[in-house]
């Protein structure tokens, strides 16, 4: 029975293929991968809309004011009417625009989104597109992002536009790469590239209670902070939302866009959100495991859900809580304080592997980490030392 | 019918002779290390078809060298649009016709 | 290895070439060079090559090609002016592609097709980096380490220049 919950949607694919028995070799992948990424997007778009109500109605929480509440039961159905609202604005092309470049702007920023969330495994056997090098995927591909945002910023032919794109992408070069080095010591520790591999080898309870998950670890709980910190950055969500800080430059790369395109713009921001995330769970929570060894009978996606849905609200949180950092703090932590971190990260990780993996290991790099984090926060403390005041009058 | 090494091996030469023609023929600097980085793209074609169809070597050497030319020509890219960017700032072009003074 | 794959991805890559090679605008010239080099890394899938292909896209979409727009932002001022074109490169190139293909036609051992290998696996290639290839790649990274730092000093601003 709990197999069979666990198993549903992997079991409905295959009795959908054998209805094609006797088409031809590449018409059955076809279809299979037509499968994985209608279901995909099917799931994702849904979550998307959920989100963004819940979202409104979070931070309405947090400012004490009700969020969204007209648009039917608790306004939840609020996203199908902003849907309908974009869909019948109209869609503004600024004359001196270059028109290709700016068209084809959102349909890529959308495009890489989409892709990335491919190689996420949701649940037991539930990896869409199980490649080799799965990670090296999701990076490629999210690094393509940075090339869009720069299409939307040119193509626009607007001065805070092209402001907007040019931070955007110089906060996204300087935090791939703790986003990406923060990466190596799980891969290192697992030895392979293949999200499926990674998930795997979190698997198993010590003692019975405790999961495997690579955060119960120090050099795992120093990455995932450091990763999710990258993350909020790449997915452009306050407190680093410089690049579309509305009360500098309007809405950044953004600004020249309106209806349809402006809302491609938006989802492609909280597709890369989920995906980022989805790794993030992948990476450090162990992927669909249970926490409990009990709680196993649970199916395995809505394990992977539930600590998606985790940090997504933590995301919202965050941003109902901080408020927006200047560009240079940014630049600044990222090449002063993440950089080191994530380096660190990977010696711990190493430390800890040749120490045997067990309470030695755990203590020799909690120890590591907390050294260079002293260390590091001591150097690189620019405080403004305050002497005593003094009058040069009226004594 | 799947595709032989000949036809791969076309393509790759295509792409070189487009590299050359750009190389060659734009005045521009940028266009010049665009052309460059496409025939040394091509190369790595030919790198990668030629490990794919021999009989399999052990290490595979064709892929390896491929690997070790993008980091290589990601290393050039990166220095010659730094020297694009000095010269403009010298000269205020960077129309390689018009560099023809020796004297900075 | 389908032909019909084939020959998609080596009609798109020959187009984004061409239009690299030919566009007018610098901006355009660079965002089609990004497109030839996806379809480079489609045809290394296709040869079975997977890690060559992401770590391409990764190298060259993510990095030379911003590294190119963001040059072409910086001397701006001549990214919009057209470009003379010169026609006897046009002449070499079509010679030298002649040349070529009399030379990759005329060689009747290289008309053969693929022979059934294993994938070829990130592991292998990781193992292979490690033993075989490690000097090569400790000299890689010392090359890479020289270009950072050369490209840095040369576009770091001259504090005493008299001008």
């Amino acid at each position: 029975m709990n197999d069979f919950l666990d198993q549903i949607f992997v079991r409905a694919k295959q009795m959908l293929l054998p209805l094609l028995t006797g088409a031809p070799d590449w018409v059955i992948q076809l279809a299979s991968s037509l499968i994985n990424i209608f279901a995909l997007l099917g799931v994702f778009l849904t979550l998307f809309a959920l989100i963004s109500v819940l979202e409104r109605k979070i931070l309405g929480r947090m400012q004490n004011r009700y969020g969204p509440n007209r648009v039917g039961p608790f306004g939840l159905f609020q996203p199908v009417a902003d849907g309908i609202k974009m869909l019948i604005k109209e869609d503004i092309v600024p004359v001196r625009a270059d028109k290709v470049v700016h068209f084809l702007a959102p349909i890529m920023i959308a495009a890489t989104a989409i892709l990335a969330l491919g190689v996420i495994p949701y649940g037991r056997n539930m990896t869409p597109f199980a490649i080799d090098g799965g990670i090296l995927f999701f990076f490629a591909v999210g690094s393509t992002t940075e090339l869009a945002v720069f299409m939307a910023g040119w193509g626009s032919n607007n001065k805070f536009s092209m402001l907007g794109a040019m931070r955007a992408i110089a906060q996204m070069i300087s935090y791939e790469l703790p986003l990406i080095i923060t990466t190596f010591p799980v891969v290192m520790v697992v030895g392979a590239l293949s999200p499926d591999a990674i998930v795997a080898a979190q698997g198993g309870y010590a003692l019975g209670v405790m999961p495997h998950w690579f955060v119960t670890t120090p050099w795992g709980a120093a990455a995932f902070i450091l990763f999710f910190v990258s993350g909020l950055v790449e997915s452009n969500r306050t407190p680093f939302d410089v690049p579309e800080g509305e009360s500098e430059i309007v809405a950044g790369h953004m600004t020249e866009y309106s209806g349809f395109k402006y809302a491609t713009f938006f989802m492609a921001e909280y597709f890369g959100m989920f995906a980022i995330s989805g790794l993030a769970v992948t990476l450090f929570l162990g992927g669909w495991h249970a926490p409990i060894a009990g709680l196993q009978f649970i199916p395995s996606y809505v394990w992977f859900f539930a600590k998606l849905s985790a940090l997504l609200f933590v995301y919202i949180w965050v941003r109902g809580t901080l408020p927006r950092t200047r560009v240079d703090q940014i630049m600044n932590f990222a090449w002063k304080f993440m950089l080191p971190m994530a380096f660190t990260c990977l010696v711990s990780a190493a430390v800890w592997h040749y120490q045997g993996r067990g309470l030695a290991g755990w203590l020799w790099s909690l120890g590591v980490i907390v050294v260079v984090y002293v260390a590091l926060s001591r150097l690189i403390d620019t405080r403004k030392k305050f002497a005593t005041r003094t009058y040069r009058f009226a004594e | 019918m799947t595709p032989t090494l000949q036809l791969f091996l076309f393509v790759s030469a295509a792409l070189f002779c487009i590299g050359l023609l750009a190389a060659l023929s734009r005045r521009h600097a940028i266009f010049i290390l665009i052309g460059i980085e496409m025939m040394l793209a091509a190369a790595n074609l030919n790198f990668v078809a030629f490990w794919r169809f021999s009989p399999q070597p052990q290490p595979p050497i064709g892929v390896m060298v491929a690997i070790f030319s993008i980091a290589i020509a990601a290393a050039e890219a990166a220095v010659g649009l730094a020297l694009v960017i000095a010269i403009y700032r010298h000269y205020r072009t960077t129309n390689v016709d018009r560099l023809d003074q020796l004297k900075g | 290895m389908s032909t019909a794959a084939f020959i998609v991805i080596a009609i798109l890559i020959l187009a984004a070439a061409l239009a690299a090679a030919s566009l007018p605008t610098l901006i355009h010239a660079a965002l089609s060079f990004a497109v030839a080099f996806v379809g480079i890394a489609a045809f290394f899938f296709l040869l079975g090559a997977e890690f060559v292909g992401l770590v391409q896209v990764f190298v060259y979409v993510g990095a030379v090609a911003v590294l190119i727009v963001f040059t072409i932002l910086l001397t701006r001022r001549d990214a919009t002016t057209p470009d003379k074109f010169n026609w006897g490169g046009v002449v070499i190139a079509i010679a030298v592609f002649n040349g070529l293909v009399w030379a990759i036609f005329r060689t009747p051992a290289l008309s053969i097709g693929a022979p059934q290998i294993e994938p070829l696996t990130v592991k292998r290639i990781g193992e292979v980096l490690m033993t075989d290839y490690v000097w090569p790649l400790q000299c890689v990274g010392l090359v890479l380490t020289a270009a950072l730092i050369g490209a840095l000093i040369l576009v770091m601003e001259e504090k005493n220049s008299k001008s």
